[in-house]
């Protein structure tokens, strides 16, 4: 299996994850034939590639025509992260004129060549399969290589943080201290991490399919958050995901 | 060679660094005229998403900038808001957070040093190629490697992206069971780092000199992390709030990475300024170390970094058992914090050097400035200056060997592209 991993606009942290995989690397750079993968080798071998995982999103002309390259080349595109998978934090500056204001208060604008908006990957090619996360889970990661190599779909579970939380059994930080939790409406794959360090989910995985924001908008009021700091946990890495837009839109409405 | 007169090497994508960038050397004659380290990693923007976020988010925002070293950007931060919002950490959450800063030099050093330095010396195109010949010491740094990793785990939440750091402290402390068995797996890889930095002690170094001046915390006595002053090894010595009187960024084009001057000079940050500064710090068994190693504080070859980094490994690794061992939990996780009106500043000491964040935030805790400067737009300067130097050497080496060898200076200083292309400045909206 020819394995490529390609960079787009991201902190690099989700390709990191292969490397952190301290006891699989070596196992898996013998089982996978690890053809373009820059961060960690010299080693630049062009398409067709098996499987290509994608990190990070689409901010500039040339990257939406790379893009497309890499999907003609490429049997299996997987996004790793929220980047890929959503936009990422930077996908913040679709809410803003980033032309006006770069121009505003940055020294040299004509320098900068970036598109105004962040898109995730699958606003542009058909994508095989997405990882969620900021960063992606590495069991996750480690679990699509392995699927890819014997031909099975990867085993990626669609529930939400409450389902991981309970089966940690991690005491529930909304029920038992008040503290705002995005746990049931984010996307699985943590592992209930922060109910478990006694802090509130902030969302890293982004809104789950089944998420119903409204009742969590209630259940956040009701602990005495206001709007702006609703608001503000839902504009983080996904931010550009529908069901977050939706809801701040609600939220903006409710107000006016 | 190309052509008589002019003579251009260009990687168009380099390899084995962090983030997306380009080199581009080019010779008229014998004359080196055009060396770029061209930065094309497109901008986040992250300083025009934090005004008017609450200062609280700035752990979590800010260590998104890098997948690499997010301990470095959330300690920054969140000392900068700290003291603009004047709280003085007591000592145990301030000895945390440096056995936090050990695993995340740890691991950061053992990746760039084991996976993305050390093909250079032996040729070859990556780590799996140094694990067919050197099993045994690939397999030893990835056990040292997942040691740093495990510290950031159990003390952060998690490797990439921690979740447990938070202004006034963390959310959970460690429990007395964790600490335990984490002691046990730092002191077994211990003697795992040590020989596989007497190892690489065995590499051959091309000769090279930094010509600028080192800049570095330089505390009292102490191996930096989050402690101040900033110092030089021209004489600058500052608080760190002084930051802004002595250094200054500006825009070039073709990178988009912002360039920080010393009194208008290229400057370098990193472990070889560090160790400069603060070498007499170190405990008597990793000076001698260094000593046989051939390396002490005048060490200006920037290839030997790798060295200087394998001491920076270990003392991590000793300094975390010292502080753990006798670490006593205080009772809340976290101190109080108040939110009010002020500006500050955190500097602290990331794997690739130091990093500068300062807040102005208003009365109810939103920013209304910030200010990033991470190591690599620092160091960048630094970088092509050796380039520079490099070139005698270059000239008559053959087209692929020179351009090895220019790479090879560029991953000297473990360059971090993604957090370098995230200063622009825009003013934002946010409803």
């Amino acid at each position: 299996m020819r394995l490529a991993v390609h960079k787009f606009a991201s902190c690099d942290g989700c390709q990191l994850s292969i490397l952190d995989c301290e006891d699989e690397l070596l196992a898996v750079a013998g089982a996978v034939d690890i053809a373009y993968f820059p961060e960690a080798s010299r080693r630049m071998e062009p398409g067709p590639y098996d499987v290509s995982l994608v990190e990070g999103s689409i901010t500039t002309a040339h990257d939406a025509e790379r893009i497309q390259q890499i999907r003609r080349e490429s049997k299996v595109v997987v996004t790793i992260g929220a980047c890929a998978t959503a936009g990422g934090i930077q996908a913040l500056r679709n809410y803003a004129d980033v032309e006006q204001f770069t121009r505003a208060v940055y020294a040299k604008p004509e320098f900068i060549s970036t598109l105004e908006t962040s898109t995730p990957i699958a606003a542009h090619i058909p994508v095989d399969y997405e990882l969620r996360g900021c960063p992606v889970d590495k069991r996750q990661l480690l679990d699509v290589l392995v699927a890819s190599l014997h031909g099975r779909r990867p085993a990626i579970p669609n529930e939400s943080v409450c389902a991981e939380c309970k089966r940690a059994g991690h005491v529930c930080v909304i029920v038992a201290h008040g503290t705002p939790c995005l746990g049931p409406v984010t996307h699985s794959g943590c592992g209930g991490l922060c109910p478990g360090y006694h802090r509130g989910c902030f969302g890293c995985f982004g809104p789950s399919s089944l998420a119903r924001m409204e009742p969590m908008t209630e259940v956040w009021r009701s602990l005495g958050a206001d709007d702006k700091t609703i608001d503000r946990a839902l504009s983080t890495f996904h931010v550009a995901s529908e069901a977050n837009a939706a809801e701040r839109a609600r939220l903006e409405a409710d107000d006016e | 060679m190309s052509d008589e007169t002019t003579r251009t090497l260009a990687v168009d994508y380099l390899a084995r660094v962090e983030g997306e960038g380009a080199l581009r050397l080019v010779w008229s004659g014998d004359e080196l005229t055009d060396v770029e380290l061209n930065i094309f990693e497109p901008p986040r923007f992250f300083e025009g998403f934090l005004q008017g976020r609450s200062c609280l988010e700035t752990p979590d925002i800010t260590a998104r900038i890098c997948g690499i070293c997010p301990v470095a950007y959330q300690m920054s931060a969140s000392a900068a808001v700290e003291d603009a919002l004047g709280i003085a950490l007591p000592d145990p959450y301030l000895q945390l957070r440096r056995v936090l800063y050990c695993g995340e030099w740890i691991e950061s050093h053992v990746l760039h040093m084991l996976m993305l330095h050390t093909p250079d010396f032996l040729g070859v195109d990556d780590a799996m190629a140094v694990a067919r010949e050197h099993g045994d010491m690939v397999r030893a740094g990835l056990k040292v490697k997942k040691a740093g990793n495990d510290i950031v785990n159990v003390v952060g939440g998690r490797e990439i992206h921690p979740i447990n750091v938070r202004i006034g402290g963390f959310y959970r402390l460690p429990r007395r069971s964790e600490i335990d068995a984490l002691v046990a797996q730092l002191k077994e890889a211990r003697p795992l780092a040590e020989a596989m930095l007497r190892w690489m002690g065995t590499f051959h170094f091309p000769e090279l000199e930094v010509d600028v001046e080192l800049v570095a915390l330089k505390p009292e006595g102490l191996y930096p992390f989050i402690e101040g002053p900033i110092a030089s090894t021209g004489g600058l010595c500052v608080p760190v709030q002084e930051w802004a009187n002595h250094f200054a960024e500006e825009h070039v084009a073709r990178t988009h990475a912002l360039h920080a001057r010393l009194h208008g000079e290229p400057y370098l940050t990193g472990p070889l300024a560090r160790f400069a500064l603060n070498f007499d710090a170190l405990p008597a068994d990793l000076r001698a170390l260094s000593a046989e190693l051939g390396i002490g504080p005048g060490e200006r070859n920037p290839f030997k970094s790798l060295l200087v980094r394998g001491i920076e490994v270990l003392f991590a690794l000793d300094e975390a058992v010292r502080i753990l061992e006798q670490w006593r939990a205080p009772k809340e996780a976290a101190v109080p914090v108040e939110l009010k009106k002020g500006s500050g500043w955190g500097v602290s000491e990331a794997p690739r050097g130091t990093l500068v964040h300062h807040y102005e935030v208003d009365d109810e805790g939103l920013i209304k400035t910030a200010i990033i400067v991470p190591p690599t737009s620092q160091n960048q300067l630094a970088i092509e200056s050796d380039l520079r130097n490099l070139g005698t050497q270059l000239k008559v080496l053959d087209d692929a060997a020179a351009t090895h060898r220019a790479e090879m200076a560029i991953r000297n200083y473990d360059p971090c592209i993604s957090c370098a292309t995230h200063f622009l400045r825009f003013e934002r909206v946010f409803s």
